[in-house]
């Protein structure tokens, strides 16, 4: 499926405000387009994103057909301490993708 | 400076547009207003608290940028009034996040884009932003 593309600082502050930039390749499919053959194009959409910072949650979200292909979301959360941030994104298939990216504190 | 005549007319049409923004009412369509019944389980929604930035005229209605920020809320709502189905997206912020986000929609026509939502307290606020689409972008 789809491939991310995230932009996360490698080192912060402890108690710093870091923004994340995520952007996934994905068409969006909202079933509501029609193909050539005048048949409506079934939806297929990344209906979910969740993220977390050692295991907490930091922001998860519900997407609806209404967000754009190559959904791109932008986020914001304080580092508490050195950690693992884990990004994940579920298609509508039930396929999903995972990034993980480490922040230290120094 | 002196009251010329021209100044004269651009005071009164400034003043004209500045009574006619807060005067904006937001009305929501059915399915936008059932949307926000099921997001705050009929609890009163008011203004204010949140913040909502969005392109004054999108040229591409494929692709809208919007910005929000709700300081310590729990829970956003994003909702386009005029699109088939209102819903864009639901998030929920955990303790570490600072409930702001951006995001790219997509936006059938020239519509209100509303974000609702829920503060820590569990109250509800919502603001609501005009954007005029020059190209539709919800498919044939």
């Amino acid at each position: 499926m789809a491939k991310a593309r995230v932009k996360v600082p490698k080192t912060a502050a402890a108690g710093e405000l870091v923004t994340i930039k995520t952007l996934v390749n994905h068409k969006m499919e909202s079933g509501r387009r029609k193909g050539k053959d005048g048949k409506v194009i079934p939806r297929k959409i990344i209906n979910a994103f969740s993220a977390t910072f050692g295991g907490e949650n930091v922001v998860s979200a519900k997407f609806e057909p209404a967000i754009s292909t190559n959904p791109y979301f932008q986020f914001s959360f304080t580092v508490p301490s050195t950690g693992d941030l884990v990004m994940k994104w579920t298609d509508d298939d039930g396929s999903t993708v995972e990034k993980t990216k480490t922040i230290t504190v120094a | 400076m002196s009251l010329t005549r021209r100044n004269a007319l651009v005071l009164g049409s400034a003043a004209f547009v500045v009574t006619l923004v807060p005067l904006h009412a937001f009305a929501a369509s059915e399915k936008t207003m059932a949307d926000i019944k099921a997001f705050s389980g009929g609890a009163a929604v008011s203004n204010g608290g949140i913040d909502l930035t969005t392109p004054e005229i999108a040229e591409n209605g494929n692709t809208v940028p919007v910005q929000f920020s709700a300081p310590g809320a729990k829970r956003v709502m994003i909702l386009a009034d005029g699109n088939p189905s209102p819903g864009v997206g639901t998030f929920n912020f955990g303790a570490l996040g600072d409930a702001s986000g951006s995001i790219r929609i997509r936006l059938a026509g020239t519509q209100d884009v509303v974000a609702i939502a829920e503060m820590a307290d569990g109250t509800y606020v919502q603001i609501a932003k005009t954007v005029k689409v020059t190209i539709g972008g919800c498919g044939g």
